[in-house]
């Protein structure tokens, strides 16, 4: 393999980390807050609010039901508005975001949702307040599904991201669209899949290890 | 033969202190709405109240209305109607921050403990400290004292999930006690143990109940816990309080049906199965009358028997028998078979003595 394709694919594999750290980053920042309010705020639950929940329900599955390739030329105008332009990486990071976010607000609710409810009843029973519960009861206890969950979401996102190229994304799947699929360069696409192996291989036994050693439920040896 | 041995009268005379009471339910109902839109009522019209320093203990079948029952006291569940006074205040009228703050005084342990699996020991009973508003030295103070006085100093720094069921309820009752509540509420804190942890754990909240002058109100479905610990017990069936008083009183003599088959149970009170399994209702030819004799208190230990078979030449079949120990006083029972035409002068011979006496059926 020539050096120029050893650099293309070191700029591709950077481009893709780059996106798919910062969309994880933001759509934790808003999936978190998302999915413990879906996970709380059911009928008779600490925030219950059942309409509210309700409609963020129906909000965040017509996200999760729009397919990616048509949810990232769907909303042009509004990642022109936020990124100022509709191409390339930075651009591509706005709808990997919104696609992630209720993805993760999904998987946290999920989490949450198996804390045991009578730890909730223990906390009320000592005095504490709604969001003391939430901050010191349930997201600790459900962290290690937390962990889980985001280690789903990033995998899903570095397959995402392939999809971004569509719109000048860059990263690895533009790669591999471009070299290894139009230019009939079979190595170079070989070479893309065994790079998104790699990652998807080293972010799933990254979250594993963190999620078994925040998990306390299980006894170490 | 009038010494009683082994009976302390001036223990009795004790517990007649009248005692403010620190838990007061009035005239408590709660409905909840049920799946078909029909309410249904957990709890009916329940007064109760425990006094400053006690142990009263409410014993139910499961569905009869205990679990809501304890969940009045700290606000868990508000009543349909009713009151529900903890050390003078209102809790079903309290706004939602006060009620927070009332909590704190209101300690609870549960049936699964409900301990945090992320935190140690020392962490969970940290929780509540933390949850109040406490600074760090003074969390790390209290935690020390409250391991030592449940008596794990040694595995503070363990996981639930490396604690043994004894051990957990320890860390459960030391995080009710951190914010040094007045009232104590155990929803069934022992039914997930063994026998002898639920003991240990007994002897535990016995121990807090004295030294602490802790009052202590717990719900179980174990006759054997409301014997060992309680002095008070309120028997609950359907909604509603059916027999309540004095734990000696209630063991020995109880009135209601539901308190009758709880107690079946219980040493001294089950027929051998050689006897039950002969029993009929009715009397037939040849057949002997099945009679429990129960001696209380000062009669616990009089030869009876022997004076019957000396004063009125009755001789007696001794079915089965037990001498116990009932909130610390003696309690014995005799199952014996006399003939059926001698049935009423020995009826009248051992009322005459002070003796409790059912007539359980005949024996061919």
């Amino acid at each position: 393999m020539s050096p120029e394709m050893i650099n293309l694919i070191a700029n591709s594999t950077g481009e893709t980390l780059y996106m798919v750290a910062v969309a994880a980053l933001i759509a934790t920042a808003f999936g978190l807050p998302l999915g413990v309010f879906l996970a709380t705020s059911g009928k008779g639950e600490l925030f219950a609010a059942p309409w509210v929940n309700r409609v963020i329900g129906v909000i965040v599955n017509a996200t999760r039901s729009t397919p990616f390739i048509i949810l990232v030329v769907a909303i042009i105008p509004f990642t022109r508005l936020i990124a100022g332009t509709s191409i390339g990486t930075n651009a591509a990071i706005v709808p990997l975001t919104i696609a992630a976010t209720p993805f993760i607000a999904r998987l946290i609710e999920g989490a949450i949702r198996e804390v045991d409810q009578g730890l909730i009843e223990a906390a009320r029973a000592f005095g504490a307040t709604p969001l003391q519960i939430v901050r010191k009861v349930l997201i600790p206890e459900a962290l290690p599904g937390i962990v889980l969950g985001l280690t789903l979401a990033v995998v899903s996102l570095l397959g995402f991201s392939a999809m971004v190229g569509a719109v000048g994304g860059g990263g690895l799947g533009d790669l591999g669209i471009r070299y290894g699929y139009q230019r009939f360069m079979p190595d170079m696409m070989l070479a893309v899949v065994v790079v998104l192996i790699v990652l998807v291989q080293a972010v799933q036994t990254i979250g594993d290890r963190l999620a078994r050693h925040l998990n306390k439920r299980i006894r170490h040896a | 033969m009038n010494a009683h041995l082994g009976y302390l009268g001036d223990q009795h005379a004790q517990r007649l202190v009248p005692a403010e009471s620190i838990v007061r339910l009035e005239k408590v109902s709660k409905t909840f709405p049920g799946r078909d839109g029909q309410p249904v009522t957990a709890l009916q019209e329940v007064s109760l109240a425990v006094p400053q320093g006690s142990i009263l203990g409410v014993i139910g079948r499961s569905g009869a209305g205990k679990s809501t029952l304890i969940r009045l006291v700290n606000g868990l569940e508000k009543p349909s109607a009713g009151k529900v006074i903890v050390d003078g205040s209102d809790i079903a009228a309290l706004p939602e921050a006060a009620l927070r703050h009332a909590r704190r005084s209101i300690g609870m342990i549960f049936q699964h403990f409900n301990l945090l699996s992320s935190r140690t020991a020392a962490q969970n009973i940290a929780l509540p400290l933390e949850v109040a508003g406490y600074d760090k030295a003074e969390i790390k103070a209290r935690v020390e004292e409250l391991l030592a006085l449940v008596g794990l100093t040694d595995k503070r720094n363990r996981y639930p999930s490396e604690l043994s069921g004894g051990q957990k309820q320890r860390v459960g009752i030391a995080r009710a006690l951190a914010t040094k509540p007045k009232v104590l509420l155990s929803d069934e804190a022992t039914s997930a143990l063994d026998p002898e942890t639920t003991r240990s754990i007994l002897d535990l909240l016995a121990r807090i109940n004295h030294e602490l002058g802790l009052t202590i109100l717990l719900i179980t479905h174990e006759m054997a816990v409301i014997r060992n610990i309680a002095r008070e017990v309120a028997v609950i069936e359907g909604g509603r309080i059916v027999e309540q008083g004095d734990v000696f009183e209630v063991f020995t003599r109880p009135q209601h049906e539901v308190t009758r088959s709880f107690l079946a149970d219980e040493s001294g009170r089950a027929l051998p199965p050689y006897v039950q399994n002969r029993l009929t209702p009715e009397a037939t030819p040849g057949s002997q009358a099945v009679i429990r004799i129960g001696f209380r208190g000062p009669h616990a230990t009089d030869p009876v028997l022997a004076r019957l078979a000396r004063d009125l030449n009755i001789e007696t079949n001794i079915l089965s028998g037990s001498v116990d120990e009932i909130a610390g006083r003696p309690f014995g029972t005799l199952v014996v078979g006399v003939p059926e035409q001698v049935l009423g002068t020995t009826l009248d011979f051992l009322n005459k003595h002070g003796l409790d006496t059912e007539v359980l059926g005949h024996v061919a």
